[in-house]
């Protein structure tokens, strides 16, 4: 599916993580900062692209600051975030949760 | 060769720098020689010399080892006024010497290795820049950590050699007398500077405050100083300790604290003249707290407190439910105020509190210690040093000291955001699984299987729930998944030792 | 009525959007966990939050707590999904904020079915409960509290309460009396639990420990709470005494001895036992046993 606008989710608040996407050129390209890049990094990427792929996203820049989000917390805000950026924010996606 | 906590250790280390691997907690009973500090003898009316500039340029040679002490913590002026001087000077491979580093030093520290003036550093830890860059392989030669008993032992068995002492102090007179109780930067017990004192060749004490002849009570004598350079600060008072003590709201600290509690007062060693050592964090001082309400319900009163003091300590000493602070050093402006006042107070230098190469320290008498760890091991090892990323920011401090106490509890969240506490295999050993007996996180307790007696007594305590530590391990995992293996290069650089000099492990340079 | 004997000393609010008192909410022995969805959560936030406690329902551990979800009321655009995704979690209880009548539970009622039966839950799985925020639903407490099988309990929540009395709180509580027996009276009919307000003054553990006082005394179940710390001095008013507790072994021992003798009738000291002791009996047990002041064979720990 097409990204209809540039969507925020989350906070900076620890515990969280904050995820922007934006329509992208060519496949999902991603913006990371975390304090545990080197042991997570691509555990994080890997929650944020398996919720984009749920939504038919492959086309995105993904810009993510992490503050020690849990992969629940990962998965939920890629879901708030593919929601506002799709334009469903009233209209959840029951398949992809 | 693999030393007993497992911990592969290079045989060229071993050899060049006749080392041996870590082998047991026990340090047995053998005869120690120690060594004499040389003496320059003089006579005259005073020590006072007009600067820092001057006394390194009287003192000072390439190769020397010099040192410093850490007890004005964030709040220290003189380590880089010294530095600054040595640097500015053009001194070459120096080796660095001091009771710990705090973070104010970091960068001029970091400025000394680059330039070549630093080429060797043994400390009880570093954090930070410093510990950055030192993990990125900055420093020529490696690190050596030691505990802060560990480098009573070393000074006093000649592995650290100090040729020149830089010892900042509160106050002194013009002969050295000095102590760290008065003067606007005073900050308590001198207990890691007493060692440096006792034993450097040449040793310059630093002050902000010259006191009239004799100055007294002289934790730092005449007899043991050469110089005396007067500067306008020697530190910032508000960044020396912490100011006034805050409980806790944080109510998983708070849970973890009444655990640790529980599992105190329920230990066999929880009566009238028990001794114990808590340190500082806000989970350690809820535990001063609870603790204070479990002595009242039983009347049960301590027989000392050990190790670093904070202010609750000191009041439970007022309050007469402990008999005796043994002080090394002070955490906050409460506990530092209070030693000038109080007899009972005793301040005690590092190796009276935790030198195994001894005719006896404190921590062989102490009953209960509450530790913290970055990590802890399935075997129980822990690590203060190493963070999650293999990155140098903690320090030994007198963890492996305190942790050969009777009943030793860490204390610790089972995670810290998205970093596993609790953990398969801890990055770097430093105290060794056999001296802990109990974990307590906030969801439950686990207890070292070496310790059956502890766990019959413990297990019938209604509201602890005890776990394996496999369980925690993969509660854990569970709750943070499973990190990616660090990376790391062949190259070395830091040993840390074990209390009694042998390695109990090696730090790797970190590969990015 | 879906009442069951569970203890409900304390419900924990939880704000919905905040990861971090989300992912810790298991671990301080509270009864019951209530994520809030409502009043916590931003306008802008309500789908962030929605998500949020979902995944969390399915990841994290919370052990033996009852979970409940405080959802947006009736009149807001995030009512329906909110049923829905809450339904699709799985989740212990649904609790209406606003509550007036009757109508607005089985409104609540029909959408949880329609979620259940979409989402694959068993029909009825999902337990309810209102709050009652206003003198429309004081009034009608009872017919709430009576208004559909999956009932658990209804709670009073003062804040909006009082402002639609024309008054505020005061510390003695005396606004709050009518509503509080009211409710009550409205839960014990229903044979549903039922939950008093919140004390939001932290720092005020007299003021605190007063009020749970006045409503373990009243009859409630037990206190709304908004922070950790509140546990301890809520079981510790709730925790029965030792006198309680011994005279509660005694009755379980007669009923133990009326089971072994294969008698219907069961006697303690010469006379006969009503069933209100035996309940009674049972929930000091229970609570005892909550409260550690029994072990595992149910003998009093001295002290």
């Amino acid at each position: 599916m097409e990204i209809k606008q540039t969507a925020l989710a989350g906070t900076l608040e620890s515990s969280d993580i904050q995820i922007m996407l934006s329509e992208g050129s060519d496949g999902i390209h991603f913006d990371l900062t975390s304090d545990v890049k080197k042991q997570f990094g691509d555990d994080i990427m890997a929650t944020i692209k398996d919720v984009l792929a749920a939504y038919d996203i492959e086309k995105a820049n993904v810009k993510v600051i992490d503050k020690g989000a849990l992969t629940p917390v990962i998965k939920a805000r890629a879901i708030t975030v593919a929601q506002r950026a799709l334009d469903l924010k009233d209209q959840p996606n029951w398949e992809v949760l | 060769m693999k030393n007993k906590v497992n911990r592969e250790i290079p045989d060229s280390i071993l050899k060049d720098k006749q080392y041996e691997g870590f082998q047991t907690t026990d340090f047995g009973q053998p005869d120690i020689q120690r060594v004499a500090p040389k003496v320059t003898a003089q006579t005259g009316p005073s020590k006072v010399v007009d600067s820092i500039k001057q006394v390194v340029k009287e003192t000072l040679q390439d190769g020397m080892t010099i040192s410093f002490h850490h007890h004005f913590r964030e709040g220290d002026f003189v380590f880089n006024l010294v530095m600054r001087e040595i640097i500015d000077a053009g001194y070459k491979d120096l080796t660095l010497a001091p009771s710990s580093l705090t973070n104010v030093m970091n960068d001029i520290v970091v400025e000394a290795i680059e330039k070549g003036v630093v080429t060797n550093i043994t400390s009880s830890g570093m954090r930070g820049s410093l510990g950055d860059a030192v993990s990125h392989g900055a420093l020529k030669n490696p690190v050596i950590f030691r505990s802060h008993g560990g480098r009573a032992r070393a000074i006093e068995t000649g592995k650290i050699k100090i040729d020149v002492a830089f010892l900042g102090v509160p106050n002194a007179d013009e002969m050295g007398n000095a102590n760290g109780m008065n003067g606007e930067a005073a900050f308590g017990s001198l207990g890691y500077a007493l060692m440096d004192a006792q034993y450097a060749n040449k040793l310059v004490l630093i002050t902000d405050s010259l006191m009239p002849y004799p100055n007294t009570p002289a934790s730092i004598k005449q007899t043991q100083v050469d110089y005396v350079v007067k500067v306008d600060k020697v530190g910032d008072p508000d960044k020396i300790g912490s100011g006034a003590t805050r409980f806790t709201k944080d109510p998983k600290e708070l849970q973890i604290a009444r655990m640790v509690n529980d599992v105190i007062v329920h230990s066999p060693y929880f009566k009238d003249g028990f001794s114990f050592q808590t340190g500082s964090g806000g989970a350690a001082l809820a535990v001063t707290r609870f603790l204070r309400q479990a002595m009242l319900d039983n009347q049960i009163k301590a027989s000392f407190a050990l190790g670093g003091i904070t202010k609750p300590t000191v009041d439970l000493l007022n309050e007469g439910l402990v008999n005796r602070v043994m002080d090394v050093q002070d955490f906050d402006k409460g506990a530092a105020s209070s030693m000038k006042n109080s007899p009972a107070q005793q301040e005690i230098d590092a190796s009276w509190y935790a030198d195994p190469a001894n005719k006896g320290a404190m921590v062989d008498k102490l009953d209960v210690a509450i530790l913290s760890a970055l990590e802890i091991d399935t075997n129980f090892n822990v690590n203060v040093m190493a963070g999650s990323d293999g990155v140098i920011r903690g320090a030994i401090g007198g963890h492996q000291d305190a942790a050969t106490a009777k009943l030793t509890i860490i204390s610790a969240p089972l995670v810290r955001g998205r970093i596993a506490t609790v953990v398969p295999d801890v990055t770097t050993v430093i105290t060794p699984g056999d001296s802990i007996d109990v974990l307590v996180t906030e969801i439950g307790i686990a207890i070292n299987p070496k310790r059956k007696d502890l766990f019959e007594q413990l297990k019938k305590v209604p509201g602890l729930p005890i776990f394996t530590i496999e369980e925690l391990q993969q509660k854990a995992e569970k709750l943070v998944g499973q990190p990616k293996p660090l990376e790391f290069t062949d190259r070395v650089v830091a040993l840390a030792e074990y209390r009694d000099g042998s390695l109990i492990d090696v730090i790797k340079e970190v590969k990015d | 009525m879906a009442a069951d004997e569970r203890l409900r000393r304390t419900m924990m609010f939880v704000p919905g959007n905040n990861p971090g008192l989300i992912k810790d909410a298991g671990i301080f022995g509270v009864d019951s966990i209530m994520f809030d969805l409502e009043d916590a959560v931003n306008m802008n936030e309500k789908d962030s939050a929605r998500y949020l406690v979902y995944e969390a329902l399915q990841t994290f551990d919370y052990g033996d707590a009852e979970l409940v979800v405080r959802i947006n009321g009736l009149d807001t655009p995030f009512y329906e999904n909110d049923i829905k995704a809450m339904v699709k979690a799985g989740i212990d209880v649904i609790r209406l904020p606003k509550t007036e009548n009757a109508d607005m539970i089985h409104e609540l009622e029909n959408l949880v079915e329609a979620a259940e039966k979409e989402f694959g839950r068993e029909v009825g799985s999902t337990h309810l409960m209102a709050a009652i925020e206003s003198a429309m639903g004081v009034v009608n407490a009872y017919q709430i509290a009576s208004a559909s099988e999956r009932m658990i309990g209804i709670a009073l929540s003062a804040e909006d309460y009082t402002t639609d009395m024309k008054t505020h709180r005061y510390p003695d509580g005396q606004e709050l009396l009518y509503a509080r027996n009211a409710i009550l009276h409205a839960a014990r009919a229903a044979k549903i639990a039922a939950f008093d307000t919140v004390f939001t003054n932290l720092d005020d553990e007299e003021g605190f420990i007063r009020e749970t006082k006045l409503i373990h005394q009243l009859g409630f179940d037990g206190k709304s709470i908004i922070n950790p710390r509140q546990v301890a001095p809520v079981n510790k008013v709730f925790a029965p005494t030792q006198k309680e507790i011994l005279n509660a072994q005694n009755v379980m021992a007669a009923i133990e001895e009326a089971k072994r003798k294969g008698s219907g009738v069961i006697a303690m000291n010469g006379q006969m036992v009503d069933r209100p002791v035996v309940m009674r009996a049972e929930r000091v047990m229970m609570l005892a046993k909550a409260n550690n002041l029994i072990d595992a064979e149910g003998n009093y720990i001295e002290e």
